[in-house]
C-alpha cells in the first residue's frame, strides 16, 4: 500500500460481467448460482495468471502451495470471517443484503487506489503529498 | 521440531562478516526463559559470560537481539521484544513494541534474530520465507522516521512483487527501523516500528545505530507456528477475547484521555521535570483531543482486541502532516505536561517530531525536561543552549530534541541520557555530581515513565522502580511478593502486550501459554521459578554493569531524589515517598527472590534457579 497503516481489504467483489470468467481459456472459472462467487476448479486451473491481470481489482492470485487460481468463494455462503469476526465480538464484519441499485463493479478496485482515496481522507494534505 | 507456538529456528547475523546463520535453542533453555526478555537474557549471558562487565555496550561484540515468544502473534496483542546489553542501564531490559514485525517473522519460519558484529556501511535485514539476506541501507541513513518507512515499505513491496509476481498483493511488510537519534548513538534512543510505535526503554535503538543497522524487515507467507493444543487454543482464544472486549473503554479512547486525568485525578504526572505531578489544566482534556485531530479510532495491531491505538493527524498550521498516535499517556505526559506544555496541538507536533527523530518518546523528553531545569537552576545558560530555554515553549523543546538527536551543542551531551549527562555537566560546571543529580529523574540510568510515586495513589509506589531490573521502566515494575513475576516478566517473555493482560483472569492466560506450548507451565510455577530465574539473571548482570558504570548494591536502589521531595501542589501537598517503607518493602522483595540484604543473589538460589555458572561473579560482589 502507498502510505503505512492504510489497509484495504481485498476481495472478490462478484461484477456482473465477471471478467475473469471471461478469460479464462481452460473454463476453471465458474460462477456459483446461489452466491454469485466464482469458484476455481483446481484440477484444470494452469496457473496461467490471465484471471489476475483480467480483474480490475487484482484480486486472484496464485495459492504459494499448489500454484493455482484463489479468488474468494464465499465460503458457499457461510463465510468464515464474518463468523469469526461476529464470535470475536467486533462485529466489523457483517452479511448484507444489497438493495437493487448496488452497482458492484464500482467495488472493483485496485486496493492500492481506494489506499490513496482514504490516506487523503486521514491524513487531508499530508495523504496527497504521501501517495504521489 | 521445536514446541508449539515457536517457529522452526532463529537467526544469527553477523553484521561483521555478513553472515547469516540458522540456529535453535533446546526445549530446556525454552522451558527455562521461554522467549523474549527471558531468553534474550540468557542468550546474552551465554555469548558475553566472564567478559559482562567490561563489555561497552555499543561495541561491535554487543549482541542485539530481536525475539518473539511462543504466544507472539497466538494470543491478542503481538509484540516484539528488543534486548542486548543495555548502553543505558548495563544490565538488559526486554524492550517490547506493537507491530505486525513480530508475526510476520514468525509466520517467515523464524522467532526472532541476533545481530553481532558491525557492518562498514548502512544495511537492513530482509527476511521472507526465503530465508534472510542483508541489503543496501546507504540510501536511508540520515532519514528521518516517516521517510524510512515509506520508503522502505515501496522499496521492499516492489523487490517481493518483483520476485513473485503471481502471488498476489503484498500487504506492508512488518519492519523495525531507527531515526536520526539512533544513528547518531544518543545512548537512550529508541527502536521504531510502523509510524510511531517504539520500543523505548533500554536504548536499543543506539546499540542499532552503533551497528549500522537501519532497520529489519520480514514478511512471512506461511502460517504462523502450530500449537500444542489447538482445540484449546481455539477455545481459550475464545474467552481471551471476550473478557478483552469488555474493556470498552480502552477500545474507545485507549490511553488518549489520561493526560489530563493522571496529573488531576492521582497526582503522579510529571509537570516541569516532575516539580509537580498535579495540574488541572481542562484544556488538555481527552476530548480537546479527540474531536480536533484523532482521525482514526480503530487501528489495532495484529489480532489485538483491546485496540488502544487511535491516530492523530495535524492537517493545517506550521505543523501540518504531523502523524501520531493518540498521542498515548505517556507522550502526553512527556511531551506536553513535562514540558509544562498544555495545548493538545503542541502536545502532537512534539510527540510526532519525537518519533520521527527516533527519541524514544519517555527517555528522549526526560532529557529535555532535564536540561530545562537545569537552566531554570542557574546551572546551564543561555550560551550552553545557544538561545534561551523556556517551560511551556514548543520552540524550546522542538529545538532541544533536534539537537540531542543531531548531537549539536549541548544536545551532544543530553544525548548521553540523563543519567550521564548529570554527570557530564556537573564536570563541566565544577559541580559535585549531586547538585545535577538531585534533578535527574531516572532509576539505573533509565528515565522513569510517567508515572509518580510520591502521591501513591497510581499504580507506582514505593519500590515499583527502585527495586526493578529495569529501572525506571513504567511497563516492568516490581512489587513486593511474587505478582510482578507473573506480570511484565511473563508478557515480555511470551511477548504479547500488557494491555491484552489486565483484564483477563491469569489462570485463563497461564491455561493459554500450556495449551501454546505445552510445557507443564502454571501461575504457580511462573511465579516461584520461571519468572525469579529471569528476573534474577537481569539483576546479576546489572550487579555487573560495565566499563564505565556500576551501579552499587541496595545504595542504587532507590528513587531519585526527587521522589523524596514533598508535593508542592494539588490534593496530594505534602506527601511523598517514604524512604523507610522502600527499605523494609526492598528487604523482603530481595527475600521473596533469594536476594541477600543488599540485593545479591545468593549461592542457594543461583543454585536452585539453575544459575549457578554465575556464583563466581556474584561471589565477587558478596
Amino acid at each position: 500500500m502507498p502510505f503505512p497503516g492504510v489497509e484495504v481489504p481485498h476481495l472478490c467483489s462478484q461484477c456482473q460481467d465477471y471478467p475473469c470468467i471471461e478469460v479464462c481459456p481452460v473454463d476453471a472459472l465458474s460462477k456459483d448460482e446461489d452466491t454469485g462467487a466464482v469458484i476455481t476448479d483446481r484440477e484444470t486451473c494452469t496457473s496461467c495468471g490471465l484471471c489476475i491481470t483480467a480483474c480490475p481489482g487484482q484480486v486472484p492470485y496464485l495459492h504459494p502451495k499448489d500454484n493455482k487460481a484463489v479468488i474468494c468463494d464465499l465460503c458457499g455462503g457461510e463465510p468464515k470471517c464474518v463468523e469469526v469476526c461476529t464470535e470475536a465480538g467486533y462485529n466489523a464484519l457483517t452479511i448484507v443484503n444489497e438493495g437493487p441499485s448496488i452497482h458492484r463493479k464500482l467495488y472493483s478496485r485496485h486496493p492500492v487506489e481506494t489506499a490513496k482515496d482514504l490516506a487523503v481522507n486521514m491524513f487531508g494534505e499530508k495523504g496527497e503529498e504521501v501517495i504521489e | 521440531m521445536t514446541p508449539g507456538g515457536y517457529a522452526e529456528k532463529w537467526l544469527e547475523v553477523d553484521l561483521g562478516k555478513q553472515k547469516i546463520e540458522e540456529v535453535v535453542h533446546s526445549d530446556k533453555i525454552l522451558r527455562h526463559y521461554f522467549g523474549g526478555r527471558g531468553l534474550a537474557a540468557k542468550v546474552l549471558w551465554d555469548k558475553v559470560g566472564s567478559k559482562w562487565a567490561e563489555l561497552d555496550p555499543l561495541a561491535p561484540e554487543n549482541p542485539l537481539i530481536v525475539y518473539t515468544g511462543p504466544m507472539t502473534g497466538i494470543y491478542p496483542g503481538s509484540r516484539i521484544c528488543v534486548s542486548g546489553k543495555s548502553p543505558v542501564s548495563m544490565g538488559t531490559v526486554g524492550s517490547t513494541a506493537a507491530t505486525e514485525f513480530a508475526n510476520e517473522i514468525k509466520q517467515a519460519g523464524y522467532n526472532g534474530v541476533t545481530f553481532v558484529g558491525k557492518s562498514d556501511k548502512p544495511v537492513y535485514l530482509l527476511i521472507t520465507d526465503d530465508g534472510a539476506e542483508l541489503m543496501d541501507a546507504s540510501h536511508l541513513w540520515g532519514l528521518d522516521g516517516e521517510k524510512t518507512l515509506i520508503k522502505l515499505n515501496k522499496e521492499v513491496t516492489e523487490e517481493l512483487t518483483k520476485r513473485k509476481p503471481d502471488v498476489g498483493l503484498w500487504k506492508e511488510p512488518g519492519m523495525i527501523y531507527i531515526g536520526p537519534a539512533g544513528e547518531n548513538l544518543v545512548r537512550n534512543a529508541a527502536v521504531i516500528t510502523k509510524l510511531c510505535h517504539a520500543a523505548g526503554y533500554g536504548g536499543y535503538g543506539s546499540l542499532m545505530g552503533s551497528k549500522n543497522l537501519k532497520a529489519v524487515i520480514a514478511k512471512g507467507r506461511g502460517s504462523l507456528p502450530e500449537v500444542d493444543a489447538p482445540e484449546a487454543a481455539k477455545l481459550l482464544w475464545k474467552k481471551t477475547h471476550e473478557h478483552l472486549m469488555a474493556r470498552s473503554n480502552m477500545r474507545r479512547v485507549g490511553t488518549g484521555y489520561a493526560g489530563y486525568s493522571v496529573g488531576a485525578e492521582t497526582s503522579s504526572e510529571p509537570v516541569r521535570n516532575w516539580q509537580e505531578e498535579w495540574h488541572d489544566e481542562k484544556s488538555y482534556g481527552g476530548p480537546m483531543f479527540e474531536t480536533r485531530f484523532w482521525v482514526k479510532k480503530k487501528w489495532a495491531d495484529f489480532n489485538c482486541t483491546t485496540n488502544c491505538m487511535k491516530v492523530s493527524c495535524i492537517k493545517t498550521g506550521p505543523w501540518k502532516g504531523d502523524i501520531t498516535d493518540m498521542p498515548d499517556y505517556e507522550l502526553q505526559a512527556y511531551c506536553g505536561t513535562n514540558f509544562g506544555i498544555f495545548d493538545p496541538e503542541a502536545n502532537i507536533h512534539l510527540s510526532a517530531l519525537a518519533d520521527q527523530l527516533g527519541h524514544s518518546g519517555i527517555n528522549g523528553p526526560n532529557t529535555a525536561g532535564f536540561a530545562v531545569e537545569l537552566h531554570q537552576r542557574g546551572i546551564l545558560t543561555d550560551e550552553d543552549f545557544g538561545f534561551t530555554p523556556k517551560w511551556g515553549d514548543t520552540e524550546t523543546f522542538d529545538k532541544i530534541m533536534r539537537m540531542m538527536a543531531y548531537r549539536e551543542g549541548i544536545g551532544d551531551v543530553l544525548a548521553e541520557g540523563t543519567y550521564r549527562a548529570a554527570h557530564l555537566i556537573a564536570e563541566m560546571k565544577g559541580l559535585k555530581p549531586e547538585e545535577t543529580l538531585k534533578y535527574a529523574v531516572h532509576v539505573k540510568g533509565i528515565e522513569i515513565g510517567a508515572h509518580g510515586t510520591r502521591s501513591d495513589a497510581d499504580y507506582t509506589h514505593d519500590i515499583s522502580y527502585a527495586a526493578s531490573v529495569q529501572g525506571g521502566d513504567h511497563t516492568s515494575v516490581a512489587v513486593d511478593g511474587y505478582s510482578d513475576m507473573s506480570a511484565a516478566v511473563f508478557t515480555d517473555s511470551a511477548v504479547f502486550c500488557n494491555f491484552t493482560y489486565y483484564g483477563v483472569p491469569q489462570s485463563l492466560v497461564f491455561d493459554f501459554a500450556k495449551a501454546i506450548t505445552g510445557f507443564n507451565i502454571t501461575l504457580h510455577n511462573w511465579r516461584s521459578e520461571t519468572g525469579p530465574r529471569i528476573v534474577t539473571l537481569q539483576k546479576a548482570l546489572l550487579l555487573l554493569g560495565g566499563p564505565d558504570l556500576k551501579w552499587k548494591p541496595i545504595k542504587d536502589d532507590d528513587n531519585p531524589p526527587r521522589f523524596y521531595e514533598p508535593l508542592p501542589s494539588g490534593p496530594y501537598k505534602g506527601k511523598t515517598t517514604d524512604h523507610d517503607l522502600v527499605d523494609t518493602k526492598l528487604q523482603s522483595y530481595f527475600e521473596t527472590l533469594g536476594w541477600d540484604n543488599r540485593g545479591i543473589p545468593t549461592k542457594e538460589t543461583l543454585k536452585k534457579l539453575d544459575l549457578a555458572e554465575l556464583e563466581k561473579s556474584m561471589a565477587k560482589l558478596r
